[in-house]
């Protein structure tokens, strides 16, 4: 079986690499995928949403659709997680984890963690809305700010981190961050646009229809950014404890 | 010989993209090892993150972020800022990546507690007994 | 203003998932409720739009966002994806409810997670019938494949490793999808399906190596997710394992949702003449197409468990769909898309009355059946009428099916697959025939008894063993009744939908 599997790889390999010919140039400004949408996208971009970082604009407002089925989806994988590795018992396992003893206490790990996690969570905050303006937006925002509690419960233990965000908590969060951005859907609907219509907002806040975009966008990037924060640190207490929550890394 | 140099310089991002992806592919059909098996898948998703990105790039382009002249007008030029649509793309292939191996590691820990063991062949003779 | 009635379609499940989550500690009461609530809104939603589609006889299209495509995402609904999506709606309710008691008893904690899950797999179906994108396509796609292995893998034990090896096929399949789907944007530029079939009708883009690299990539992937014949093998164990309420939602549609992608990614995006000229595979897929159906015939045959037979039954009825899907000629492709549908409801039916039976008895071998006839009467004649579905006697709609793939397969020459058909057929009424054999004269005293008393559910012995509750016979005589509805309405359903989807160039 292997060694048919080597050479069915190694004739795909081959096939697909001389397909290439075909395919335009490395960097071409003339290759169909420059030429056909994205002049679109980059010169009515702005005019369209008062968003100066296009991919922002793509993402939440253009291609909106996508990424709330995108925040669904790690919303989903923390579901799925917890309802596999879940359990309260310990007795079912055959093989015993191998975790460190921690002695004494880390005083120049903890200090430097002390320092370093409000400075953390404050550059996510910026990076997630400052994503009109540069690199950054919900995801990349929500990983940071997921990423100072993994800090945390890694300096000091699982325990302590999650006595400050409590594990009914994460799971809340997971699902109101997708619910906060599948409700501006739905309040988009309500006002008669159509769903993700973030024009619809308008009224409501007052404003231009491209502004309400730009506000529409920041909202949802808000609950892109909750939902990825809350699945990252679900992930890390799942996965690190084996499902028991007794003992992180 | 200079054609074929020419031919794979001027495509190498495919070519990059291409053989990490039979790597990654090789893995995940061939290694006995559950763990190397979701290395090899995530060797095989990053392939084909960097294969989408690649499409991206213009010369002489730069991020597409707008850029504004010192009068505050955008500089609204297509050619200026890079395609923006495959990071679009690529940012929710990630996302979904991410959620798949998490799923993927959570699923090998209770193999290992079940089966004791995450060699493939050792568990079917595990199951088997 | 449009209608707004095809975002309903996806968004109320969406939404019950969510909340689920959200309100879950407040009992399995109110999850089960809201479940059942959010399935038949959506089942209501796609129901008014396929009454839409068929009166007006064009197209929904739905812009999301209301940026209008291809800069955009939009659904849209045409006759083909109406009925898919009605067929999803009707298959999902009728396992929301039968789940009532067995998904339960699997979940003792943690109900309301499995459920939200399980909208989320729905919702993750339905998108995926109404996407008009073809990246869009590839999310969903993810969407209800983590949580199908979320859901898979609660059945505990041996159903890990299944779903692990489900999970690494999976990935492979949606991988190569993707791929697929960044060859065409390379040299397209165009993600929207209308758009792409446009820009790929042009001359020059018809002799394209990459193209051709790209179709065959997302052909594979598609194959991979509803495991064609040599793509199979992660199948039969990851449904086997499952849970009861789990596998009566997945075995009937996510291999039937992938054969209506791969339906799309053909004649809708692609055309009938690129594939059937350009592309000249279609007999080598008519091969694949009769092994799948004679080999996991054969070795449904040779199982011993109940559901394990099952599983490659639908190994053998993924065969049927993409064989007359490739012969090319309108019956093909008539008796291809009424086999989703009605393949849809004889999976369901049948893995709910085996499910059933497993309830009450606890035996998931064919041991289980002796003498069900007298115990579980309801339940026995709904599976009666899935088997003689599957085997094809009218007039359930199994029947209607195979009637129109033979007839495609007589106009195309494809005799293999004739006489694969045909001897499928002859299969199924052998392995169907030693099921209801015993559960007609099985003797209820010595085996009976014995099974009986290894039951955990059937109170205090066989003797009172008794028929499922009510919330599993219910949805077990709705699906039964639908089997035999489909197939007398076969006519209606056939003029009013699948003639509309007939592509071009047949």
């Amino acid at each position: 079986m292997k060694p048919f599997a080597r050479i069915i790889l190694f004739l795909c390999a081959v096939m697909m690499l001389t397909a290439t010919v075909d395919l335009p140039d490395w960097a071409d400004p003339g290759s169909p995928a420059s030429t056909h949408l994205s002049p679109g996208f980059i010169e009515q971009g702005y005019h369209e949403t008062a968003t100066p970082n296009v991919v922002t604009a793509v993402l939440a407002d253009y291609r909106s659709y996508d990424t709330l089925f995108e925040s669904v989806v790690v919303f989903a994988a923390s579901l799925v997680v917890m309802l596999v590795l879940r359990r309260t018992s310990t007795g079912t396992s055959r093989i015993k984890h191998f975790r460190p003893k921690r002695e004494g206490r880390d005083t120049i790990l903890r200090g430097a963690a002390q320092s370093i996690i409000p400075v953390m969570q404050i550059f996510a905050l910026y990076v997630l809305f400052h994503g009109h303006y540069s690199p950054g937006g919900g995801f990349q925002g929500g990983v940071i700010f997921g990423a100072s509690f993994i800090l945390l419960s890694l300096c000091y233990s699982l325990k302590f981190a999650m006595q400050r965000f409590k594990e009914k908590m994460v799971l809340i969060c997971c699902a109101c961050g997708a619910l906060l951005y599948a409700g501006i859907g739905a309040v988009c609907l309500a006002m008669g646009w159509n769903f993700l219509g973030y024009a619809g907002l308008a009224g409501l806040l007052g404003v231009t229809d491209v502004m309400a975009r730009s506000h529409g966008i920041l909202a949802v990037e808000a609950g892109v950014g909750i939902t990825v924060m809350a699945v990252m640190v679900s992930l890390y207490y799942d996965l690190a404890s084996g499902g028991d929550m007794e003992e992180g890394l | 010989m200079d054609e074929f140099f020419f031919f794979i310089v001027a495509k190498y991002n495919y070519w990059a993209s291409l053989i990490l992806l039979f790597i990654g592919l090789y893995g995940m059909i061939a290694k006995n090892n559950l763990m190397k098996k979701i290395i090899g898948m995530v060797i095989f998703q990053t392939a084909i993150l960097i294969f989408f990105v690649s499409i991206g790039v213009k010369w002489g382009a730069s991020v597409p972020i707008i850029r504004f002249f010192p009068d505050k007008q955008p500089l609204l030029d297509a050619t200026a800022y890079a395609n923006p649509l495959p990071h679009v793309l690529i940012l929710t292939a990630i996302v979904v990546g991410v959620a798949v191996l998490g799923v993927a590691l959570a699923i090998l820990q209770n193999i290992q507690r079940i089966h004791g063991t995450i060699e493939e062949d050792e568990i079917l003779e595990d199951m088997r007994k | 203003m449009m209608d707004q009635t095809p975002v309903f379609i996806i968004a109320i499940p969406l939404f019950a998932s969510l909340l689920l989550t959200l309100i879950g500690p407040l009992g399995p009461r109110v999850a089960y409720g809201l479940l059942i609530g959010a399935l038949s809104l959506s089942l209501g939603a796609s129901l008014a739009t396929m009454v839409r589609v068929v009166q007006t006889g064009q197209a929904i299209h739905y812009y999301m966002g209301d940026w209008l495509p291809p800069m955009g995402i939009e659904l849209v609904i045409d006759h083909l994806s109406a009925a898919v999506l009605v067929m999803i709606g009707v298959c999902a309710l009728l396992s929301g409810i039968y789940s009532m008691h067995t998904a339960g008893q699997d979940n003792h904690d943690r109900l309301n997670n499995y459920y939200a899950l399980f909208s989320l797999l729905v919702t993750g179906l339905l998108g995926m019938a109404s996407a008009g994108d073809v990246f869009n396509l590839y999310v969903l796609l993810e969407i209800s494949a983590l949580a199908s292995y979320g859901l898979l893998a609660r059945g505990g034990g041996k159903a890990y490793f299944a779903t692990f090896k489900y999970l690494v096929m999976g990935t492979i399949g949606a991988c190569f999808y993707l791929l697929g789907v960044g060859y065409i944007y390379i040299m397209t530029g165009s993600l929207n399906m209308a758009d792409l079939a446009d820009i790929l009708s042009r001359e020059s883009l018809q002799e394209s190596v990459s193209i051709r690299i790209g179709f065959t990539l997302i052909i594979l992937g598609i194959w991979t997710k509803m495991a064609l014949f040599p793509l199979h093998a992660w199948l039969p164990n990851a449904y086997s394992r499952a849970g009861t309420a789990t596998a009566c939602l997945i075995a009937p549609l996510m291999t039937k949702v992938s054969v209506y992608i791969m339906l799309r990614m053909m004649f809708t995006v692609f055309s009938a003449d690129y594939i059937f000229n350009q592309i000249a595979w279609s007999s080598l897929v008519i091969y694949m197409a009769s092994a799948a159906v004679v080999l996991g015939m054969i070795t449904a045959f040779a199982q011993r468990d109940m559901r394990k037979m099952l599983t490659y039954i639908i190994v053998a009825e993924i065969g049927y769909m993409t064989g007359g899907a490739w012969l090319a000629n309108t019956a093909g492709y008539t008796g291809a898309v009424y086999h989703i549908l009605a393949d849809g409801l004889m999976t369901l039916s049948l893995f709910m009355a085996v499910g059933a039976i497993i309830y009450r008895t606890g035996d998931t071998s064919a041991n289980a059946m002796q003498g069900i006839f007298r115990r579980m009467p309801i339940t026995a004649a709904v599976f009666l009428i899935g088997a003689a579905s599957i085997v094809g006697i009218p007039p359930t709609c199994g029947f209607f099916s195979k009637w129109y793939l033979l007839q495609g397969a007589v106009q195309a020459g494809a005799w293999i697959f004739v006489a694969a058909l045909l001897i499928a057929g002859l299969m199924a009424a052998i392995i169907f025939f030693r099921l209801l054999e015993a559960a007609f004269f099985g003797n209820l005293d010595d085996e009976g008894l014995s099974v009986g008393h290894s039951a955990p559910h059937s109170g205090t012995g066989a003797v009172q063993m008794r028929e499922a509750p009510l919330t599993m016979l219910v949805p077990l005589a709705v699906a039964g009744a639908a089997l035999l509805g489909l197939g007398i309405y076969t006519n209606e359903v056939v003029t009013y939908l699948i003639r509309w989807s007939v592509p071009a160039g047949f």
